[in-house]
């Protein structure tokens, strides 16, 4: 396996425009003879499908849930970034690639992060020519706000449900195209396998979730907008459908899957409830800025009313660890500090498995200062979201935090032009790994999966397609037959498992998750990781004869569904656990505790581990073979972050 | 710190589009419930207790639990998504619900909502709507500087409201006349409100106004039970303002028919 | 012709042209009750302006033509859109759907529609064409006797009020509906227009059910000024002879 990233070299400025300039073009008359496949519908895949259709291509597109609008992106909440400087605040295109890159803890690309600056502001344009109502000021002009700790004002809102105004968006890109009959629409359709021959993606192999059929679709072209693993951990903020076995099953067919251990975790999450919890929700951040986070110092008080504890009874430990940033530390720091003082014994709220997940936030400071009315206009809707969920009223008790799966950054591997390891299958937004490097920063992700579907993707496919010409291997090919006769069986052989198991499917994903939180999640040591990856084989194995499934593959079946994401989630967890191992440093959200600086901040080491990791599948349980590629920083100077 | 309820749970359990269906008792399955599950968490504990006995486990759509993907939904004791105000199925919680209740939980009915099993239907109609008209004809890369057209605030504000749609259907399964104008006339403020909307307002009015017979839903008899039921609270006004548009569109030569 | 398509095919469109309907006939009954309230000034000026409406053959065929044509639009229509949502749902709940703010008025509009239109052809016949007496002879030339012997049956009266009862349910909904079927909506004034439709309704409604319990009661056609609404058609019918 060869990574050639493709970068471009000379000013980064102008990498991009002379890399277009230099991709092959497909004549205007040819492009109706391209078959694009587009898996997944959220911001990524969406704007990727309607752009590639309106260029002239035929794309078919597909996704499991019941509606292309209803993919994961439209749960993002905060907003998105763009250089566009309507502050005048001082950003600018290099700004925010340089804020990227250093947000990434120095180890994503440069190139790509620059193409990602310099693209965000198309992608505003693009938003509001759609009808994206982003937050207005007075004067009609749009306003900003300055997201997770970013010294400008370069974030694009629209209430509190950017990701669903800007999937709405491409949703509605999307709809016309399907009507001008250039996109066909496959929902409730999810990717099983993919199609690879002669070194060239040729198509997927997918199951109608309602029918049970097991069908092959191929193209000239594949491009995988399947999301991130955050599920991985069983409980996290995704949504219950978002999986790993699109880009999976795709790593087992040849391309490589990128930083697997880079997962991002959220510090203010509603923590669980109780055994049966299925999903955490995410709170907006902001709450930090008011709300004073703490924890009693005795283990005694925890399931005392928090009311009833003294100040001198209350431990506010991140304004006394770290008294320059207090309570607005990074995401990656706040949510190890959370986790920490729970294994300490010191967490509030119910016992869920064997301890207390969560630490207070609270705002009662904040209304005695700025009034209740103050407090409210600023996060009442949130307020009201965590009493529906807790029933607990925040303005008179301290809410419950704790620190939830969020994002990933890995994912498989990409070079400039978003092409896989495997020619013809291409991979955008949260599925690749590209730009984010071991951290992501707030309001990112959505500018992200925009700019791959809207704006790379539309260049750089057509390179490929021009230069490698038509696929002749059909759907009715002896090929696509076999995938298909492939897939059936191994669903066959699940189902004849499942018949016999015993042990809900969900309860495997609990434990795999439980496992995961505890042993790669915030913090990671080798000890903890090797315990990890002896453990998880065995959990698969008992997977593998104990999983129950009632009911077949020819209905609408969730068991199945899920079954075949868990098996897929067992596999990654692995090679996650594989990858933390191996990265022997801590970077962004990557925390190895062997790995602290005095301060007890991550302690980087570029010398050795300056590069991307790239894991190559090697057979089934064989252990995955690590190709690495190398990153340089020629704009960014290498340094360590402080927010002590 | 978790009080626990009984539920006299019925649920709506139909095969395929061709079974008759019938409401199930499984009451003996809903014992125990903690009351700060969802309500979508207490089918899963259902769901597990019934597969533990080698029966299929309820289908229900769902996925991002927490209120915004639209894709749960089921009338909970006749009302779409149960009766605590502005909450989806999935942001209803068991606290909301007394010990031994009697709980019913039948899926979205419309003849524009076909029964795929037990409570999922299908609201592919909602996406055909859309096809029809329900997007500003911009190209990828041909937008003007997002900053060219100023916006008064409240009229972004207004689209904004409509623009929440969620498209979970509760405005249907509400509606006395199993129609979805709650739905299309959001998606028509949404477009139709602003600047970057106007030069298709009239026919894409026309033309999803159309989609929407075709689809088969029913027309609107001012009940207003859809904005009850909405989880985002969307006005009716937007009803009127489409009316409006309608009228406009069909009397005047503005949707550019007519010339 | 694509504009008038959508206009009598559409949902919305039909639902417009019985609002417009409903608004003239609104209006009418509005008219009516107004005009009927000469009564309270005795025989005379009752009959005459009955027969100053009689007497203008362009403003009584105007109306009811108008009237007419609107009526027989806003059942066509109404029964389509009927039709149409009754088949929008074609396997009903089976644990009843819950209302939550519709009013009785909305939901009887289906019952109160036909039971008002059996009511206005009841009407027609009993005072227009033929005209029926049932309480004495039906006399053309004198409405005020007719009206007034009649409504002092009892089960007469009685048919008058429950039908006007309906009636202000019927306009009550009818009225703040039209408006927003036709788009007649702005937040600033809907307060007022939920208003002005219950207020019209029930003027409506009340001024109606008041005429047979005051004919009941003897506020109107005392027995005096029944025999004199007779004298006075009989000394028009000999002047003219």
């Amino acid at each position: 396996m060869e990574l050639e990233s493709h970068c471009p070299t000379g000013d980064i400025e102008k990498r991009w425009e002379n890399h277009r300039f230099d991709l092959k073009l497909v004549n205007p008359a040819n492009k109706r003879k391209f078959d694009v496949i587009v898996v997944g519908t959220g911001l990524a895949g969406a704007s990727a499908a309607a752009t590639l259709a309106e260029l002239g291509y035929n794309v078919k597109a597909f996704c499991y849930q019941d509606s292309p609008r209803r993919a994961h992106s439209i749960a993002a909440q905060g907003g998105i970034n763009a250089a566009k400087n309507y502050q005048n605040d001082g950003d600018s295109v290099y700004r925010l690639f340089y804020d990227t890159v250093k947000g990434g803890d120095f180890r994503s690309r440069e190139s790509n992060v620059y193409r990602l600056a310099q693209v965000s502001v198309s992608i505003i344009d693009q938003a509001v020519s759609q009808g994206v109502p982003f937050a207005r000021e007075y004067g009609g002009l749009l306003d900003n706000r300055s997201f997770g700790g970013a010294q400008v004002s370069r974030t694009f809102y629209a209430r509190g449900q950017t990701g669903q105004q800007l999937l709405l968006g491409a949703y509605s890109a999307l709809a016309k195209m399907i009507a001008a009959g250039k996109v066909a629409m496959y929902n409730r359709h999810e990717m099983l396998d993919l199609i690879v021959e002669d070194e060239r993606a040729r198509g997927i192999v997918t199951r109608d979730l309602v029918s049970g059929k097991i069908e092959a679709f191929t193209a000239d072209a594949v491009c995988l907008c399947t999301g991130g693993y955050g599920n991985v951990f069983y409980l996290s903020t995704n949504a219950k459908g978002c999986n790993v076995t699109g880009s999976w099953r795709a790593h087992k067919r040849g391309a490589a899957f990128a930083n697997p251990c880079y997962t991002q975790i959220h510090p203010t999450c509603i923590p669980p409830a109780g055994e049966y919890q299925s999903k955490l929700t995410l709170m907006s951040e902001s709450l930090r800025n008011d709300g004073r986070v703490w924890v009693p110092k005795d283990p005694a008080n925890a399931a005392k009313d928090p009311r009833s504890l003294s100040e001198k009874d209350r431990d506010y430990y991140l304004e006394r660890i770290y008294p320059a940033f207090g309570n607005l530390v990074p995401r990656d720091i706040a949510s190890r500090a959370a986790k920490r003082m729970c294994d300490d014994g010191l967490g509030v709220g119910p016992v869920v498995g064997d301890k207390r997940r969560g630490v207070y936030l609270d705002f009662a400071d904040a209304i005695k200062r700025e009034g209740k009315a103050r407090i409210e206009e600023k996060y009442g809707n949130l307020f009201e979201m965590y009493q529906r969920i807790t029933g607990d009223d925040p303005y008179e008790t301290p809410m419950r935090i704790y620190p939830a799966s969020h994002y990933t950054m890995g994912g498989l591997w990409v070079d400039y032009d978003l092409m896989s390891t495997i020619p013809g299958m291409f991979v955008l937004g949260e599925a690749n790994f590209s730009d984010h490097g071991a951290n992501r920063l707030g309001a990112s992700a959505l500018m992200q999966g925009l700019a791959d579907g809207y704006f790379v993707i539309s260049y750089t496919l057509g390179n490929y397609l021009a230069k490698k010409g038509k696929n002749d291997v059909g759907a009715d090919s002896k090929l696509a037959k076999k995938a298909v006769k492939e897939v059936e069986k191994k669903i066959a052989d699940l189902i004849e498992i499942g018949q016999k198991g015993s042990t809900h499917p969900d309860e495997f994903h609990r434990r795999l998750g439980t496992l995961m939180y505890d042993k790669c999640g915030m913090g990671r040591n080798a000890e903890g990781l090797k315990e990890a990856l002896e453990e998880i084989p065995k959990l698969r194995e008992e997977f593998w004869s104990d999983v129950q499934i009632v009911g077949s593959g020819t209905e609408l079946n969730s068991l199945l569904e899920k079954a075949g994401r868990i098996a897929d989630f067992i596999e990654l967890a692995e090679l996650m656990c594989h990858d933390a191992l191996d990265r022997d440093e801590s970077c962004g959200a990557h925390f190895r505790e062997e790995h602290v600086r005095e301060d007890g901040e991550a302690k980087r080491d570029d010398e050795n581990f300056a590069y991307v990791a790239a894991w190559e599948h090697t057979g089934d349980h064989g252990a995955p073979k690590l190709h690495k590629e190398p990153l340089e920083f020629e704009y960014v100077k290498l340094s360590q972050r402080s927010y002590k | 710190m978790s009080e626990t309820i009984d539920l006299k749970l019925h649920v709506w359990r139909q095969s395929g589009p061709k079974d008759k269906g019938a409401f199930a008792d499984y009451s003996k399955h809903a014992k125990g419930i903690s009351t700060h599950a969802s309500f979508l968490e207490m089918l899963d504990v259902v769901n597990e207790r019934l597969v533990a006995e080698g029966e299929a486990p309820i289908a229900f759509d769902h996925d991002c639990r927490e209120g915004i993907c639209g894709m749960c939904g089921a009338v909970i004791n006749g009302v779409p998504h149960g009766h605590r105000k502005q909450t989806t199925t999935c942001q209803l919680h068991m606290r909301e619900f007394q010990n031994n209740a009697e709980v019913y939980v039948e899926p979205f009915r419309a003849g524009s909502f076909p029964i795929i099993q037990d409570l999922v239907v299908d609201r592919s109609s909602f996406d055909t709507i859309i096809q029809a008209g329900g997007y500003v004809s911009v190209r990828t890369g041909s937008a003007p500087d997002a900053n060219e057209i100023p916006i008064p605030k409240q009229i972004s504000d207004r689209a904004m409201d409509a623009a929440q749609c969620i498209g979970c259907g509760a405005c249907v399964a509400a509606c006395p006349n199993a129609s979805a104008s709650l739905f299309l006339s959001a998606k028509l403020a949404h477009l139709n409100l602003l600047p970057q909307g106007q030069p298709e307002r009239y026919r894409r009015t026309r033309q999803m106004v159309l989609a929407h017979d075709q689809a088969g839903f029913g027309g609107c008899t001012n009940h207003r039970e859809c904005e009850a039921a909405c989880p985002k609270g969307i006005s009716t006004d937007f009803i009127a303002r489409m009316n409006r548009d309608v009228l406009v569109a069909s009397l005047t030569d503005k949707d550019g028919e007519l010339i | 012709m694509q504009g008038v398509l959508t206009l009598t095919r559409s949902t919305i469109g039909q639902k417009a042209i019985v609002a417009v309907t409903g608004v003239i006939l609104f209006g009418f009954v509005i008219g009516h009750l107004t005009g009927n309230l000469i009564l309270l000034a005795g025989p005379e000026a009752y009959n005459a302006y009955a027969a100053a409406l009689k007497g203008n053959a362009p403003l009584l065929w105007g109306t009811r033509i108008t009237l007419l044509t609107s009526v027989i639009l806003h059942i066509v229509f109404t029964m389509q859109l009927a039709k149409r949502n009754a088949s929008a749902r074609p396997n009903a709940y089976q644990k009843p759907r819950k209302d939550l703010v519709t009013t009785y008025a909305a939901r009887s509009m289906v019952l109160t529609g036909p039971l008002l239109a059996a009511f206005i052809a009841f009407h027609l016949a009993h005072f227009t064409v033929p005209g029926i007496g049932i309480n004495g002879v039906f006399d053309p030339h004198n409405p005020y006797a007719n009206l007034v012997q009649d409504f002092r049956v009892w089960y007469v009266s009685a048919i008058y009020i429950f039908a006007n009862i309906l009636l202000g349910l019927h306009l009550w909904h009818g009225g703040w509906s039209a408006a927003q079927s036709i788009g007649a909506q702005h937040p600033k004034y809907d307060a007022l227009k939920m208003r002005l439709a219950a207020g019209l309704a029930l003027f409506v409604a009340c001024g109606n059910v008041f005429i047979p319990i005051a004919v009941q009661t003897h506020i109107i056609g005392s027995s005096e000024q029944l025999a004199e609404s007779r004298a006075l058609v009989a000394a028009e019918q000999a002047e003219e002879e």
